[in-house]
């Protein structure tokens, strides 16, 4: 937040928060000298589960199949962290999954569109993929419109816009898929399929993204309104923060993660259908709760959102690498150990 | 037992009737009647569905063009409530006389069905048959046990008895049961072939991706991957493609949607040899049957299965809609 008139100092806000946890940067600060099993819940979640992983079938510690579940974990990953400023704020955003559907589906036809009439494939993808940022950033700002200057709550907004998107990418699609053009599909495929230094590139940009996200909550004013708006929105008011510009750009930077992950998703199959990123905003607001965020706003963590991010793929990625319980019950064991570390990660009344 | 015979039974009256009618006795009285036929199906939500809604427009309107005493009203609904509203609103403000509907679910749309007969709406059922087989006067649908068996007798043929499979299923229902009975029946004839896992992919490309991969990783030597769906094997593909893996030697889809079916025309794809048909054109072939049916005065046979059948290079010509959406 560059044009804030006054500081806000770090204590006074979250203290001022009305029951819950109150304690919310204060606390990290002092604690971080001792273990705190309840922060590292998720961690300790994560590596039992390499552990029993590693058991049940060898396979599962190499290299090749490590890479494979990062990289499918990338996209909901960025998506999770614009998430977790938006549940810091105290906000929600149900349609992430419609919105990556139809940023995917729009950029395909944009850039199908744009092959005749440029010769540079790769300029093309260029294009796409700017075209992708933009339009998330752009349904980001309008969600974060709506909710402020619309006063709309945040769940209606956007479980508006999840109909929408769908419904829009769906009649773009005429119910079917829509299929990005050969010369292009080749040209993009190694931002998905590619890797630098034996790690995938979709891996890298995720890891990009969770540095840039922790970086912008935990050392820039703008982080730490977006913290005090969570907190109480009237004492950050009261302390001239521009509660209402903070939001809109939490939801901004939300639209631009979704943008982000969609132009990785986008080369590995080359198209949207009416089923893409169906369910991916629970999947992710789960990564964001599970990795410790508290559902009430206030305070969160990046990092926690990354690893709950990976431990919900990899929960996935054992069952299909074992056979030792019903397919039927596949959910069951993922709601379990969903439960489980929020149960280790829970906080004192 | 007495289902075999209220079956027969049911077939008789049908034929007797539809005897009656065709000796003349109102049957040209009929014809002259102008037809409402209502049309309910499911929105289009997977490249199935939209091919769905695709192909009952386009019934719509040659049947519209050919017969202009034919009125249809298409309505697509996205989910069962919805759908049994929509049925309502057809019979009371629609004033329609004959009725094609695709239930989303047989349970749920029974009640809704039999209300709209009592008003003497003539119904054709598609694809998933109603609870109560008595609120429908016919029953057309696709053969899903022929959708596991053909790729079951294929795979054993071509590999002579002898291959590692894995498979993917689409999403827990019915439907999908009858799929993979039908194929785990054939299998079982034949001890070599050993079908290492199945799990569920929802019909879905990313998930069909990801599990392959899974699969992948898991086992070192597959010849066939039964992708048992056309949306489920451009996952399939993707992912062996990226694995770099030569020992698949085959993926067989399911239900014929024109990338497939271009595929095995064109011979783009060695691991792409054959695919088994089950298009969403038979709401196509349904609305057409009733509605001529109908202007004739006629009834349709009381159980109608358009049969699935195994495509490959050689015929799959006829299989191919360049136009469709799916």
């Amino acid at each position: 937040m560059p044009s804030a008139p006054t500081p806000v100092p770090d204590a006074p806000v979250p203290e001022a928060r009305n029951g819950g946890a109150a304690p919310a940067k204060g606390a990290g600060r002092s604690a971080a000298g001792r273990f705190d099993p309840h922060r590292f819940g998720p961690v300790i979640g994560l590596i039992l589960l390499l552990v029993v992983g590693t058991a049940l079938n060898p396979d599962f510690a190499t290299w090749d199949n490590l890479m494979n579940v990062l990289t499918r974990t990338a996209f909901i990953g960025i998506i999770s962290i614009g998430m977790c400023f938006v549940i810091i704020s105290g906000g929600i955003d149900l349609s992430v999954g419609s919105m990556a559907a139809l940023i995917a589906g729009a950029m395909i036809l944009a850039m199908n569109a744009l092959q005749p009439l440029l010769a540079s494939p790769v300029a093309v993808v260029g294009l796409g993929m700017l075209f992708a940022l933009l339009l998330g950033g752009g349904f980001g700002l309008a969600h974060g419109l709506l909710i402020t200057r619309g006063r709309i709550e945040p769940f209606i907004v956007t479980l508006g816009t999840l109909g929408i998107f769908r419904a829009v990418l769906t009649w773009l699609a005429d119910g079917g898929a829509i299929t990005l053009d050969g010369d292009l599909s080749d040209a993009y495929g190694p931002v998905y399929y590619g890797s630098l230094l034996g790690v995938p590139v979709p891996v890298w940009i995720f890891l990009l993204v969770a540095l840039a996200g922790a970086l912008l909550l935990n050392r820039t004013a703008f982080g730490r309104y977006v913290q005090a708006i969570g907190s109480n929105e009237q004492v950050a008011r009261f302390a001239a923060v521009e509660v209402d510009r903070v939001k809109v750009l939490t939801y901004g930077l939300l639209g631009v993660c979704v943008g982000i992950a969609t132009l990785l998703y986008v080369p590995r199959l080359g198209s949207a259908s009416p089923t893409t990123g169906i369910l991916w905003e629970l999947e992710a607001i789960a990564a964001v709760i599970v990795g410790g965020t508290s559902f009430k706003g206030g305070e969160g963590r990046v990092a926690g959102t990354v690893v709950g991010a990976v431990l919900l793929s990899v929960i996935s990625n054992i069952l299909n690498l074992t056979s030792i319980i019903s397919v039927y019950l596949n959910a069951a064991v993922q709601g379990c150990v969903i439960i489980a570390v929020a149960f280790l990660q829970r906080r004192r009344p | 037992m007495s289902e075999v015979a209220r079956f027969s039974r049911r077939v008789l009256l049908g034929t007797g009737l539809a005897v009656a009618m065709a000796a003349g006795f109102g049957g040209a009285v009929l014809a002259a009647d102008p037809v409402k036929l209502g049309v309910s199906i499911p929105a289009a939500t997977h490249g199935f569905t939209g091919g769905i809604v695709w192909w009952a427009n386009e019934a719509k309107k040659e049947l519209e063009k050919a017969h202009p005493n034919l009125k249809i009203t298409v309505k697509t609904a996205s989910n069962a409530p919805e759908q049994a509203n929509q049925l309502q609103d057809l019979v009371t403000v629609t004033k329609i006389d004959s009725l094609v509907i695709f239930p989303f679910e047989s349970a749920a749309l029974t009640q809704p069905v039999v209300q709209a007969k009592k008003k003497n709406v003539y119904v054709t059922v598609v694809d998933r048959g109603l609870t109560d087989p008595n609120a429908q006067d016919a029953y057309i649908a696709g053969d899903n046990t022929a959708f596991g068996r053909i790729p079951a007798e294929y795979i054993a043929k071509k590999y002579n008895g002898k291959a590692n499979v894995v498979a993917l299923r689409g999403i827990p229902t019915t439907l999908d049961n009858e799929r993979w009975d039908a194929f785990t029946a054939v299998m079982s004839k034949h001890p070599d072939i050993k079908i290492l896992d199945a799990k569920y992919a929802n019909w879905n490309r990313d998930d069909a991706f990801k599990v392959t991969q899974d699969f992948l990783t898991r086992f070192k030597d597959i010849d066939v991957i039964w992708a048992a769906d056309d949306d489920m094997a451009i996952g399939v593909l993707k992912a062996i493609d990226q694995a770099k893996r030569t020992d698949v030697k085959e993926v067989f889809g399911g239900a014929g949607s024109k990338v497939m079916v271009k595929t095995i025309l064109d011979g783009s794809n060695p691991l792409i040899q054959a695919d088994v048909s089950y298009s969403p054109k038979f709401i196509y072939d349904a609305i057409k049957l009733t509605a001529e049916a109908r202007l004739k005065g006629e009834k349709l046979p009381a159980t109608h299965i358009i049969p699935s059948s195994l495509i490959t290079k050689e015929n799959a010509k006829e299989f191919y809609f360049p136009d469709s959406p799916y």
